[in-house]
């Protein structure tokens, strides 16, 4: 006899699977109008703090469901919680721009909750089959969103692009699963970590198996060299689906690659080490330098995301519980920052549309000192200029994986941060120092909340949430066996 | 000649990389990417259940059977941004998505 109570570690998921289908039928009633979505928003925005709630409610204990195919522990319970912040700020931030666009539906927030039942799926994956299932949950709804806008060529251009090569990366991946079940006789990661002895070398189909598994997630978290998709897909969505795509599903994708090799592949550390090293190198520097030469704001962003995809890969390189928190660390302050960077791309508005340009920020701090300010802020802050929180998110990586001998990794990291800034500093002197532009519009409240909300995380990191968050990512990451 | 766990594997990597070239040396239409990933998959589903019956263990062929159900709804999706993409741009050939570069 199973009681209801074995499930609660699962009331998150269930709340918003539950929700999801009831957004749908009040979505599907209320018809299309002209403020259809709006409700919808809001009340998935309700639907996610609920769940985010619960799962602070839960207390903490690491429990595994289903045999072993459903994992709830502190590390799952900490990236659930940014995954879900990150959907929520996305939910609010996409009405007023699709409203303005003609093509408000109701269909966007109800994609963005399944998206993030997928995304939860992921971070929980104790075994290939959940992990397959949860991954192709949130792509079917990332790849729809991408072509939300189904008037306009270059959203449905995203997301023909952002389908393709996803089906391929998830075919990868596959291939790399079915190869590892066949070489371990099981897909529970628990018994394929148990299937290679400390010190032994696993077998060479296993190894086989697991380069094609990494070859598909680095796909999913766009690491060099399976990156290709991502500047295409972030510049052609419509900025608030690019806003979710860089947020939550990253930080989900990030969470499952960890969880699949401290878990999975305990005993395998040397084989999975240097394709993440090379992963991460490569990462980093093309992050650096090819987004040097671009002046369309939502693919430097893509660049940029590649960039500190690759950092945060340091910390996994280090292969240490330090390095998995550095990861935690990372991946927080990088949600923060990244919002709040597409809040202020979503207020470049002037009256006959939007602008992706950098040069129509030339002179932003005459027309509007307020928002030329906060994206300086922002910006010092992806670059990784102390005492603001972006420093402290390279410096969490960087310090386990010179723990961990890899001294050489964190110099070539620090010296891609330095290439990175420069074109961080063009922008703020396009903002500060170039003759002006017509100001823009004035942005909407929720998307000047979402401005301050970051620039203040990014600013007072280092006072207030920075030590719960650095004590919280700790324990979180001592939930991984190592 | 007995036919074993080999052979079966040979057939799945053969499809495997028929599938993969499908996508990436395939200049003239969309829909043949489609056949190619659906190539994949299959290729994917041949390993896991021949692994799964030479192991005697019933995991792979469920792995597989939900391998199926994905590969639909993940074809249902395609079609209708390929119908989509086709309303805007009149035109599914490969060498013609190509608005954003750089």
């Amino acid at each position: 006899m199973i009681e209801a109570a074995t499930y609660a570690p699962l009331y998150p998921e269930l709340t918003l699977a539950i929700g999801a289908m009831a957004l749908l039928m009040l979505g599907a009633f209320r018809g299309e109008g002209e403020n259809a979505g709006q409700l919808e928003g809001w009340l998935a925005v309700a639907v996610l703090a609920l769940a985010g709630g619960m799962l602070l409610a839960q207390p903490a204990e690491s429990v595994s469901l289903f045999n072993g195919a459903f994992i709830v522990d502190q590390f799952g319970r900490f990236m659930k919680l940014l995954v879900l912040a990150g959907s929520a700020f996305a939910v609010v931030m996409s009405y007023d721009y699709f409203k303005r666009h003609g093509v408000a539906k109701f269909e966007v927030p109800v994609l963005m909750l399944l998206a993030t039942i997928g995304m939860m799926m992921m971070i929980s994956a104790g075994d290939l089959i959940s992990l397959y299932l949860g991954l192709e949950l949130q792509s079917l709804a990332l790849y729809v969103l991408a072509a939300v806008r189904r008037d306009d060529v270059r959203s449905s251009e995203a997301g023909l692009k952002y389908f393709v090569l996803g089906a391929l990366s998830s075919g990868m991946l596959l291939y790399g699963a079915s190869l590892i079940y066949g070489f371990t006789g099981s897909t529970s990661l628990a018994v394929i970590a148990s299937s290679v002895q400390p010190g032994g070398t696993p077998s060479l189909g296993l190894v086989v198996g697991l380069v094609f598994l990494l070859a598909g997630l680095a796909f999913k978290v766009a690491a060099v060299p399976f990156h290709m998709w991502s500047p295409d897909v972030y510049e052609g969505a419509p900025t608030p689906i690019t806003a979710f795509f860089a947020a939550a599903p990253k930080l989900a994708a990030m969470a499952l690659l960890t969880r699949v090799l401290i878990a999975g592949f305990p005993n395998a550390v040397p084989q999975w080490q240097q394709i993440i090293v090379f992963a991460a190198i490569g990462s980093m520097l093309l992050g650096a330098f090819a987004a040097i030469g671009q002046t369309n704001i939502k693919r430097l962003m893509a660049y940029s995301s590649i960039g500190h995809v690759g950092f945060a890969l340091v910390g996994l390189a280090a292969a240490t519980s330090d390095g998995v928190a550095g990861i935690l660390i990372y991946m927080a302050i990088y949600l923060a920052m990244t919002l709040g960077v597409f809040a202020v791309i979503l207020a470049m508005r002037r009256k006959d549309g939007m602008v992706e340009d950098i040069y129509e920020l030339a002179g932003l701090a005459q027309t509007d000192l307020k928002m030329a300010a906060i994206l300086g802020v922002l910006l010092f802050s992806l670059a990784g200029v102390p005492p603001l929180a972006g420093f402290f998110a390279k410096w969490y990586v960087l310090a386990p994986a010179v723990k961990a001998g890899l001294g050489w990794l964190a110099v070539i990291g620090v010296l891609a941060s330095v290439v990175s800034a420069f074109y961080y500093l063009r922008i703020i002197k396009i903002m500060f120092f170039d003759e002006p532009k017509p100001g823009f519009e004035k942005s909407d409240a929720v998307i000047a909340f979402v401005m301050a909300a970051s620039v203040v995380f990014t600013l007072v990191f280092v006072v207030w949430p920075g030590p719960s968050i650095l004590s919280a990512a700790n324990a979180a990451a001592a939930t991984l066996k190592f | 000649m007995d036919i074993g766990i080999a052979h079966y594997l040979t057939v799945g990597a053969c499809l495997f990389t028929l599938g993969m070239f499908g996508i990436f040396l395939n200049r003239k239409n969309v829909i043949i990417i489609l056949m190619s990933v659906e190539l994949m998959l299959l290729a994917v589903n041949i390993n896991l259940v021949a692994f799964a019956h030479f192991a005697n263990d019933l995991v792979g062929q469920v792995f597989a059977l939900f391998i199926l159900t994905v590969a639909a709804a993940e074809t249902a999706i395609g079609l209708a941004i390929i119908v989509v993409y086709y309303r805007n741009r009149g035109s599914i050939a490969v060498e013609d998505i190509n608005m954003m570069k750089g």
